[in-house]
């Protein structure tokens, strides 16, 4: 076992021990941290290739709303409930995605069209306020503890799924950034036409990320279903999730594998300390200064924080390759 | 057909003057500098804010709380240009359109620091018109035209003016336009102030018919943006037909359906579009 390996093993250990450990407040903070934390890797799957989408909070909303949906009024088991979410989710991306890449939808031009995604969502969610409930919000039924409904009082298993799915989602993130198909990727995101001209499937690489990044925000908004037990179009889909999204995962520096989860952190620390500190007398405090330190992140490290530590600090002591043998 | 059909189609076509002088300013930014600013609506928003506390908690005279207004918005798109766009004018395109993004999270939570969440009206109450059976909101009515007027004023500016023709030059060609010794710097300046300035008209016209609270910008920014990119970002007489066609769209789905299915089939309509002319309705 090398010292990366045992390193790594020591920090699971940590992180599996921590509901014993402290107080549910904290635990909930820490649920909200891994949750959101991969949400916002499942966005820089994407991202990080230039393909910047607005309309993340669609995979979201479609991912948290249809199990839910499914569950109240049929009482479907989130466990079929969730991966139709999924499904969905994909389908919704490939509609999306395919002509976009067909006809060299790019740039601002993507980032519009996917806003524009993200907003039907919402207004759909809103306009189908019978079955919904629009604004108002969705409660699934509750149950109490039932692994059928997967609902669990107990913030401990909530915390445990959102570790598990946290880590898988680090995982997929690490296999496509250490997969074949990276490469090809990075060459899309410098000039598409020369990628295409050196024998690169454009389409189907962007599409792959594209229809992973989707799936994994839709597990992501399930999850977060599941945990709160509440679902609201404006928190869950809508511009201001989506843009949520995109700038905790460039804050905490989207090109790295933890960077996403750091935002996480960052965003989620900055608004509870703010909120604890201020009391509610501020409201729209926590989210000034977010706002001031995402122009100024994107001004001065568009790495983001994780970006700029990696380029600052471990370049120097990193040991040299050894070579195989 | 009938009156309330036609009722909403000409409110339809009085809400597409606002959003056509919007959708100007917008294109005038990309046209020029060739940067989406994401928070444009959330500087109406700032306006109308403006416009709220110069006439309703200073009492200020409306009409001078509007000029005010305008000024202030102009203002504040000179800001946002020398302090967010010009530092990383060189870099990609992508990354202005996100550090507009982050003034807009700090202009929402900004105002509600200020004014907090309620909604504000300036009180400000202007006479229905009726005409044949058919009742015309004489503010609506008054935002067309203005804003009918504003574009004209923009029109003439860029076509007779010296200015108005360097900036017309900059958006056909950015490296040239420096050899015919044009001052690009003050030219984006020039850009940023009007088009914060027709931001600021906007604001004074909306004031007059909606409540302003700080998410406002939120329900209309997505329109304008999707109005601009349907016309062909940057190109300002397609941007102007498209926030007809967008607004017919909401009015007339609004009049058979709900407020949010119209939105729907709007930005339905947009995503199709979008993929059946890639580049807006007005490219051949």
């Amino acid at each position: 076992m090398t010292a990366r390996n045992a390193t790594l093993v020591a920090a699971l250990g940590i992180l599996l021990a921590v509901p014993q450990f402290v107080p549910p407040y904290f635990l909930h903070l820490l649920i909200q941290v891994l949750l959101f934390g991969f949400i916002y890797t499942a966005w820089s799957i994407m991202g990080r290739f230039g393909f910047v989408s607005l309309g993340h909070g669609a995979f979201m909303g479609v991912g948290a709303y249809v199990p839910a949906l499914l569950w109240n009024y049929y009482g479907l088991t989130p466990w079929l409930g969730i991966p139709l979410g999924v499904l969905l989710s994909v389908l919704l991306a490939l509609v999306i995605g395919y002509p976009c890449f067909r006809l060299r939808v790019v740039g601002h031009y993507f980032a519009l069209v996917t806003l524009a995604l993200s907003q039907v969502v919402m207004l759909t969610i809103v306009a189908a306020r019978d079955i919904t409930g629009g604004s108002l919000g969705f409660t699934p039924n509750a149950v109490g503890h039932s692994w059928y409904a997967l609902q669990f009082p107990e913030k401990s298993y909530f915390y445990a799924i959102s570790l598990v799915v946290w880590l898988g989602g680090l995982a997929v993130w690490r296999s496509i950034d250490r997969g074949i198909g990276r490469e090809a990727l990075d060459a899309i995101s410098e000039d598409e036409e020369a990628a295409a001209a050196v024998g690169i499937d454009v389409m189907r690489e962007k599409l792959r990320v594209t229809v992973i990044s989707a799936a994994l925000t839709a597990l992501g908004g399930a999850i977060y279903g599941q945990y709160f037990m509440y679902l609201n179009p404006e928190t869950v889909s809508g511009i201001a999730v989506s843009l949520q999204i995109v700038f905790a995962a460039i804050v905490g520096g989207m090109y790295a594998a933890l960077g996403p989860t750091v935002g996480s952190l960052l965003t989620l620390s900055l608004n509870e300390g703010l909120r604890i500190g201020f009391g509610t007398n501020f409201i729209g405090a926590a989210n000034t200064i977010y706002g001031i330190l995402l122009i100024l992140c994107i001004i001065f490290m568009p790495r983001g924080i994780v970006g700029m530590l990696e380029t600052i600090n471990f370049r120097r002591f990193r040991p040299k390759p050894v070579p195989a043998e | 057909m009938d009156f309330y059909l036609l009722e909403a189609i000409i409110n339809g076509i009085l809400l597409g003057g606002v959003l056509a002088l919007l959708a100007l300013g917008l294109n005038l930014i990309f046209g020029v500098i060739d940067v989406v600013w994401i928070a444009y609506a959330d500087l109406v928003m700032c306006g109308m804010y403006a416009v709220y506390w110069l006439y309703s908690e200073l009492g200020w005279p409306l009409v001078l709380a509007f000029a005010a207004a305008i000024v202030f918005v102009a203002v504040l798109g000179v800001l946002v240009h020398v302090l967010i766009i010009a530092p990383i004018l060189g870099s990609a395109p992508i990354n202005q359109l996100l550090a507009t993004g982050g003034l807009l999270f700090f202009l929402q939570s900004f105002a509600t620091l200020l004014f907090s969440t309620e909604f504000r009206n300036i009180g400000v109450r202007l006479p229905i018109i009726e005409l044949g059976g058919i009742y015309i909101s004489s503010a609506r009515l008054l935002a067309f035209a203005m804003a009918l007027l504003g574009a004209v004023a923009l029109y003439f500016f860029l076509k007779r003016s010296f200015i108005g023709t360097a900036i017309r030059a900059i958006a056909q060609d950015r490296d040239i336009v420096g050899l015919m010794g044009v001052d690009q710097r003050s030219i984006y300046l020039v850009t940023s102030a009007i088009g914060g300035a027709l931001a600021g008209l906007a604001a004074c016209l909306l004031s007059l018919q909606y409540d302003v609270h700080p998410y406002i910008g939120n329900t209309f920014g997505p329109l304008i943006f999707m109005i601009c990119v349907l016309g062909g970002l940057g190109n300002m007489i397609g941007g102007f037909v498209a926030a007809f066609i967008i607004s017919q769209i909401i009015a007339i789905g609004g009049y058979y359906y709900s407020t949010e299915l119209s939105y729907v089939l709007a930005f339905t309509f947009f995503i199709v579009l979008m993929f059946v002319r890639p580049r807006g309705v007005m490219t051949r």
